[in-house]
């Protein structure tokens, strides 16, 4: 994703120079910084804002289960490793072939992003400091239109996908008129949980996990 | 803006938070099936909600902005015809700038 886009697209929104950095040195992951940015121009509840933008980085939790194993950080490594746990680093480390290149991947890459998604940040900050008015740009568009991009590719992946999504326009325009700003975005979350649920019954598989273990031999005799 | 100053740190320690916990909860805890489901579909719904939120949406009321409905639907074209991010960024925000720049929208 664009850092110089990130950059602009949050100071436009009436963060300063100053916190569009720490977001991007902070939290260091795509879609929960043009989230934050998108609720600060709507001028929405801050709190929901951030509860979304939270939300959204869960998925860095699955990069992390998945890398666990790979890179295997261990203590204070791990503290740093974590930063760089996003979509690309996980992405090429896990197609690497062997562990140790795996690990030489994700550093790299980790190192790479973060020198380039910074200093991108920056500089579309200070310049789009420098723009009168940014919808002259076309500025506010930007964020959801790197929203779509995010999830276009998983929009392809099945029907699921793809009825979720609808669901989440759904809840989330439906709810627009009776709460907070920013809420309806949160409360959409729930078409997940809508799907997740329903992926469950369709399969009609016995849940591994609760399968009662076979008495032991000792224990007959 | 101390408020915005929060938002932005709480963003930042509850992103860091959540990276972590995947480098460090045992497996057994986050591996069940339905919670992975979840966690796959929570970003899909979230993010679909937010651009039509920001496209249609301003405040409690609905704003149908031309400019940011043709800035979009120029997304969309890029998407299908498979551009690179950054073009379909540039055809949103360009398409929305020359409609407005044009005194059309």
């Amino acid at each position: 994703m664009s850092g110089v886009a990130f950059g602009a697209a949050a100071v436009s929104s009436g963060l300063s120079v100053w916190q569009t950095c720490a977001l991007s040195l902070l939290a260091f992951t795509g879609a929960s910084q043009f989230a934050l940015a998108g609720v600060v121009a709507a001028g929405g509840s801050l709190l929901a804002g951030t509860l979304g933008a939270i939300l959204l980085g869960s998925r860095n939790t699955l990069y992390g289960l998945r890398l666990a194993d790979v890179l295997r950080p261990r203590g204070a490594r791990r503290l740093l490793t974590a930063l760089g746990v996003i979509d690309e680093t996980t992405a090429v480390s896990l197609a690497q072939p062997d562990l140790r290149s795996a690990r030489t991947a994700f550093t790299a890459t980790f190192c790479a992003i973060y020198v380039t998604w910074n200093l991108a940040t920056l500089a579309g900050a200070v310049g789009a400091g420098r723009i009168g008015s940014p919808q002259s740009f076309g500025l506010d568009v930007v964020g959801p239109a790197a929203f779509l991009a995010l999830i276009w590719p998983r929009l392809r992946v099945g029907r699921t996908e793809r009825l979720v999504a609808l669901a989440g326009v759904a809840i989330a325009l439906g709810a627009t008129p009776l709460l907070p700003v920013g809420v309806p975005v949160i409360l959409a979350a729930t078409a997940a949980l809508g799907g997740a649920l329903a992926s469950q019954t369709t399969t009609q598989q016995p849940d591994v996990q609760h399968e009662p273990c076979p008495a032991a031999p000792e224990a007959a005799s | 803006m101390t408020g915005a100053w929060i938002a932005v740190l709480a963003t930042a320690a509850g992103c860091y938070g959540l990276k972590l916990a995947g480098l460090t909860v045992p497996q057994r805890v986050l591996a069940s099936p339905r919670v992975r489901r979840f966690a796959e579909l929570v970003p899909i719904a979230l993010l679909a909600a937010l651009v039509a939120v920001q496209t249609v949406t301003s405040g409690h009321a609905f704003n149908l902005d031309p400019a940011r409905l043709a800035g979009l639907s120029a997304a969309v074209v890029a998407l299908l015809l498979r551009a690179p991010f950054l073009v379909v960024i540039v055809a949103a925000a360009g398409t929305a700038a020359a409609l407005r720049a044009a005194g059309i929208a």
